[in-house]
């Protein structure tokens, strides 16, 4: 009676309190059979890093408005890779340039970069074609 | 799976969250692991905290962390939000009262969604403390969802259970009912700056006064009503959850000095066993229905009231006790 349910940590970081968006993706994943783990406001990379080992998260979820995502993707990457969740799929939304999510995807730090006005729908498509398969 | 028992033995939270989620997720085989580790469990004390939805909970949890990581006591919590009955989905935001713990290895945090059980916790819940309990967590709080009146389950888990009252919520009848308000070895008035706190506390205590022979099993503690001030003013707070933390300690000493725990470990173990005989026996008979078709034919047969429930699931228990499960479902489970 296998019933795999993705779940998804979702947290905004530093002071940032432009909430609407992460709020309403964590309302839709909700609403489409998704266990959403959400952290609120205010949070540092170092507690949400935790946060993803503990609670088993499929993706781990960044919205941010502050113009430090070049430094924050790359720190919450090598902060998981730390913990031993080199397999937990980072995803990026907000105020972020396209050049700049262009550039954090290619890396490899972030699986999806979701920009301005991208379509609610088609984030929470992406996260269930994209959670990645448990072999334990 | 062999590995994630021996991992999870070795201390790894990765492991063990994903052990609990393959318990959530009903995976098979899973059940290996909890045999692997089931001989290590049976050393935390477990505290149940459960309450109406916003009666502070979680905000009373984040405290009662703070003060036993104060004592330099390792603490797991299971903190149990709604699953949405439309869409199997949930937001788990228990946590967001907890997080200035997020960076402490002594505290292990775990959310889960109840997945359509209706006892106020979810069925992995058991499983879950088993695992926090390997882990070598001196104390492991488990926050019921909000609860109404019946939501009882918890009972089956804890040592101490605390219900977390708050003011306006109905007038002395409801002291009297059953359920929740029969389960509490400890209560908490919550938020005690709000009007009606007094009365509440007086409507508690004399409910709790008229009630000292209960027929549950905590037999002779005379259970405490603890008044605990607004968060907003955080050292009275603290203090008053310190007290909390003091009591929870004495009743589980209570229940050792009067050979009480081995009550409530039995009855923990009773409702382990019927959970498990229900994953041997039922689980395998319902999937198999499922799979073949027959479940929705006897639907269809008891809609037209060609048969009812009863007479099928008589002919269905002799058709198994007689033939067993088929092999490969066997093999499966």
């Amino acid at each position: 009676m296998d019933d795999k349910v993705i779940r998804v940590l979702l947290a905004k970081i530093g002071l940032d309190s432009h909430d609407r968006g992460v709020r309403l993706l964590a309302r839709n994943l909700k609403d489409s059979g998704v266990e959403v783990i959400y952290l609120g406001l205010y949070r540092t990379i170092e507690e949400v890093a935790q946060t993803a080992i503990q609670e088993d998260a499929d993706f781990c979820g960044l919205s941010m408005h502050t113009g430090a995502h070049r430094e924050a993707f790359p720190h919450l990457r090598d902060m998981l890779d730390s913990l031993g969740g080199e397999d937990i799929v980072i995803i990026g939304g907000g105020a972020i340039p396209e050049e700049d999510r262009r550039a954090l995807v290619a890396s490899g730090v972030a699986a999806a970069m979701f920009g301005p006005g991208a379509n609610y729908n088609a984030i929470v498509e992406w996260i269930k074609t994209n959670a990645p398969a448990r072999n334990s | 799976m062999k590995e994630l028992g021996k991992r999870v033995l070795a201390g790894d939270i990765r492991a063990a969250s994903r052990l609990i989620r393959n318990l959530e997720d009903q995976i098979t085989d899973t059940y290996i692991a909890i045999q692997e580790i089931f001989k290590e469990t049976g050393k935390s004390h477990v505290i149940g905290i459960t309450g109406a939805p916003g009666a502070g909970k979680s905000t009373l949890t984040d405290e009662l962390i703070q003060a036993y990581r104060s004592q330099g006591k390792t603490v797991g919590v299971l903190a149990v939000d709604p699953t949405s009955p439309f869409t199997g989905g949930a937001l788990l935001g228990d946590r967001i009262r907890m997080l200035r713990h997020a960076e402490d290895p002594g505290v292990f945090v775990r959310s889960l969604a109840t997945r359509g059980a209706m006892g106020g916790i979810s069925k992995a819940v058991g499983e879950g403390i088993h695992v926090m309990d390997v882990l070598g967590k001196d104390r492991i709080i488990v926050e019921t969802v909000g609860v109404g009146q019946q939501e009882v389950e918890i009972i089956n888990h804890a040592h101490t259970v605390i219900v977390v009252l708050v003011p306006g919520m109905g007038d002395e009848i409801q002291a009297l009912k059953a359920g929740l308000m029969e389960i509490a070895d400890i209560f908490v008035i919550n938020k005690a700056d709000r009007e009606g706190a007094g009365k509440l506390y007086k409507e508690t205590m004399n409910m709790v006064q008229m009630s000292r022979d209960r027929a549950g099993v905590s037999k002779g503690w005379q259970i405490p009503v603890l008044l605990v001030e607004s968060v907003m003013e955080p050292h009275k707070f603290a203090e008053s959850v310190e007290k909390l933390r003091d009591k929870i300690e004495e009743h589980y000493q209570f229940l050792v000095d009067n050979d009480l725990i081995s009550e409530r470990m039995r009855r923990k173990t009773a409702a382990e066993i019927q959970e498990a005989l229900w994953g041997a026996i039922m689980c395998p008979i319902l999937n198999e229905m499922e799979a073949s078709g027959e479940m929705k034919r006897m639907i269809d047969r008891c809609l037209l009231k060609d048969t009812d429930p009863y007479t099928l699931a008589d002919e269905i228990a002799l058709r198994y006790m007689k033939e067993g499960l088929a092999k490969d479902i066997c093999a499966d489970s």
